[in-house]
């Protein structure tokens, strides 16, 4: 076999091409231009030019999550791979497979405070999966292909590969990719035969299961979301999903009982309050979901299914831990379930759905609409209503209230269809994420509902959307106050509302048309249908500026450090969850 | 004996990793970003063909705090194996100081006596000081240093924690 020598450059461009990567989202600059060189050169991979390096990383992220596959960001050394920081903690922490190819300052210079240089393996070290620094371009094409390899198996998560520029133009041989056999990286995918009889032990006594699913089944693949719905559907057993898990399970099922946690429904967080077995699968405890962790769940028999096993017994101890994928976790399950009879107690289970039932008659997620001023519930309440049966539409978020309203009045029936940031909580992700999406998907029906104050963070990717024609939808619930930390003040700290009103906001209308987007508004409730629908079918991109009720709160809402039965639900005259000392200071 | 759920215990992981850049890093950054303690850390390359190093760490926490140290270290991607030696089965702990004792007269003798009873070499010798080096587990050494810093204890260098488990079976 000849090998064929080509620079770093060319190699890096190669790799990528036989990685199947057919796009990226990046930004040059002169660490980085041998190898924007290469891609001028070729008509293989399509490049993306953001306007921000933050935002490559979200629009690689909102890539790989509605499709499954790894996203690929490339941007320049210094600040180029510090600006990509935040997109790649975001990435780490909700576990979205990308690449960031950062350029880096001549092997010889490094460590001389060159011009534009940055320890960027150092600075991105705890902010990634791994990260790798390129000294010889022998190792150009193995280093990549590993890289992949290392973003997409086990739990996925992002991967920085530094490149130094000398390394860029020096030649060297190209290593085609092959399967990668890690010498130290293993990730377990398959369950232990003896922790999946526990789990089916304990699906067969149950009399008040609740399954808990998370981000993982939607990582672990279409197929595992398949596997897990013959089992919630042959067993009869509630399922509540949290943030990151909306669309794992249809959310019109009959046996989806919504989202949980800080602003989960009532019903969820009961149930799990009120659980005898909690089966989480793919789903981390995370303190939004479980509130004050000495009463959550008190009587209930944990089975935990993820595939890291650090994952287990961080937050809440459970009693049977099964370290694997969570498709090949459930499946192995469902088999022996089945195999053992399908037993379950159908009459306690019955019995629990009852009082489930009693519980969704709270209807939690009541408001009041009149015909003066949109309530933001309102807003998507007719969104929802427009996009329903379409299984072309993904929707992003920004972060605060109205993506919490969001996950509560949207209905996300099947999985990568529903991007946010659940871990950070990224403010300014939704719209770059957005665009993502939609190159990814250029005939879809792509909105991003932000908030007035999120969606500032990254404005400047609006241009992005234009260059590239991408006709992505900003829904924005404008209510003129940064509206979560609004009713955190509101709430814990006596209404002094202090930096959550930023005044002098832009005509978000004007600010479309200078962008060569179209603006639209809606001020009153009756307002909505006809803007929702000028929206949609507008063919480029539109910015809807929803004028929303200024001081509406979130609810329900777990307080910090209390527990799910001490949820507030809106229209509560008086919430007797006083929220003491200890609670405040939680987050 | 069984630790409470709270109470903190004294771990001794041994984690055998690639020896490449930053891996120690790694390894310390974990520990300080999770906010998880290091009583003390040693490493050295155990094979130079392989590239591996063997990084021995000394550490404390409740049972949850180091289940969770064991899981976060063997995530990592350069990490082989983590060994809990602490709870896996005995284990030999030694750890080695060199001790600088400087003076003259009745406290240059005590010194000497007492290093013969802690089996301590004299590594350096002049007129006015001695070097000793005391090899032994981390009370031995402690106990060394305290009966020295009397008789004119300068400067002390220890290595930290070194473990293997005992019996045949390897890591």
């Amino acid at each position: 076999m000849t090998v064929r020598t080509m620079t770093g450059a060319e190699m890096i461009v190669k790799a990528l091409v036989d990685q199947g990567v057919e796009a990226v989202f990046g930004y040059p600059g002169g660490a980085v231009l041998p190898i924007y060189d290469e891609i001028f050169k070729q008509n293989q991979l399509r490049h993306y030019l953001v306007r921000q390096e933050g935002g490559a990383v979200h629009a690689a992220e909102g890539y790989a999550r509605s499709t499954g596959k790894v996203g690929v960001v490339l941007v320049t050394s210094g600040p180029g791979a510090t600006n990509a920081v935040t997109g790649l903690t975001d990435a780490l922490m909700d576990s979205v497979p990308v690449i960031c190819l950062t350029g880096q300052v001549p092997t010889h210079l490094i460590g001389n405070d060159a011009f534009q240089e940055a320890d960027t393996t150092g600075i991105t070290r705890p902010c990634t999966k791994h990260n790798y620094l390129i000294r010889s371009p022998d190792d150009v094409a193995g280093t990549i292909h590993e890289a992949f390899y290392v973003a997409r198996s086990g739990r996925p998560g992002p991967v920085v590969v530094d490149i130094p520029k000398d390394v860029q133009f020096a030649t060297g041989a190209y290593k085609p990719p092959e399967e990668v056999k890690h010498r130290s990286y293993k990730p377990r995918t398959r369950p232990e035969p003896q922790a999946v009889e526990r789990a089916v032990a304990l699906i067969e006594k149950a009399k008040r299961p609740v399954i808990y699913i998370g981000g993982g089944v939607i990582n672990s693949g279409p197929a595992a979301c398949r596997v897990l719905r013959r089992l919630i559907e042959a067993t009869g057993f509630p399922c509540t999903q949290t943030l990151m898990g909306l669309g794992a399970f249809p959310a019109s099922h009959p046996q989806s009982i919504g989202m949980l946690g800080m602003h989960g429904l009532y019903e969820a967080n009961l149930a799990m309050h009120g659980a005898d077995l909690i089966l989480a699968v793919g789903a981390r405890f995370d303190d939004r979901v479980t509130g004050l962790l000495s009463g959550f769940a008190p009587n209930a028999k944990k089975v935990h299914i993820d595939i890291d096993p650090s994952s287990i017994n961080k937050n809440v101890m459970v009693d049977v831990p099964v370290v694997a994928d969570a498709g090949k976790a459930v499946d192995a399950i469902r088999r022996l379930w089945s195999s053992r009879g399908g037993r379950t107690d159908y009459r306690a289970v019955e019995k629990w759905w009852r009082q489930i039932a009693k519980w969704r008659q709270r209807d939690c997620l009541k408001y009041e609409q009149d015909d003066t001023v949109i309530k933001p519930q309102y807003a998507l309440e007719r969104l929802q209503a427009k996009i329903a049966g379409r299984d072309d539409v993904f929707v992003t978020t920004e972060v605060g209230q109205h993506q919490m309203w969001a996950a509560q009045f949207l209905r996300f029936e099947r999985p990568n269809h529903w991007m946010t940031s659940g871990g950070l909580g990224t403010m300014g992700y939704g719209l770059p994420a957005a665009i993502g999406v939609q190159v990814a998907h250029p005939d879809a029906l792509v909105i991003d509902v932000a908030g007035e104050a999120s969606i500032l963070m990254n404005i400047q990717e609006l241009s992005t959307a234009s260059q590239y024609r991408l006709p992505v939808k900003l829904f924005i619930l404008n209510n003129q106050w940064m509206g979560m930390v609004r009713q955190w003040q509101e709430l814990l700290h006596g209404e002094r509302y202090s930096q959550s009103y930023p005044d002098s906001l832009p005509d978000f209308v004007r600010l479309a048309e200078a962008f060569g987007w179209t603006g639209l508004r809606a001020e009153r409730p009756d307002e909505m249908d006809g803007l929702i629908d000028a929206m949609i079918a507008a063919d480029g991109p539109v910015i809807a500026d929803v004028r929303v009720a200024q001081k509406e709160n979130c609810f329900p809402m777990i307080p910090s450090g209390k527990a799910h039965n001490e949820m507030i639900l809106g229209g509560m005259e008086d919430p007797e969850a006083e929220i003491d000392a200890e609670g405040m200071v939680l987050v | 004996m069984a630790a409470t759920e709270h109470s903190q215990e004294r771990r001794i992981f041994a984690v055998v990793v690639d020896n490449e850049p930053g891996v120690l890093a790694r390894v310390i950054g974990l520990f300080s970003g999770r906010g998880y303690n290091i009583e003390s850390l040693t490493v050295a390359e155990i094979d130079p063909t392989g590239h591996l190093s063997r990084i021995t760490v000394v550490t404390s926490g409740t049972l949850m705090v180091l289940e969770q140290i064991k899981a976060q270290l063997a995530r990592l991607v350069p990490v082989h194996r983590v060994s809990d030696l602490s709870s896996e089965g005995p284990h030999i702990e030694r750890e080695l100081v060199l001790v600088k004792v400087v003076g003259g007269g009745p406290r240059r003798i005590e010194a000497l006596r007492i290093a013969d009873i802690f089996r301590a070499r004299a590594v350096d010798s002049t007129h006015r000081s001695f070097v000793f080096e005391v090899t032994g587990s981390t009370e031995k050494i402690d106990a060394f240093i305290d009966l020295m810093r009397p008789l004119g204890l300068t400067d002390l260098a220890r290595t930290g924690v070194v473990a293997i488990a005992r019996g045949a079976e390897g890591m």
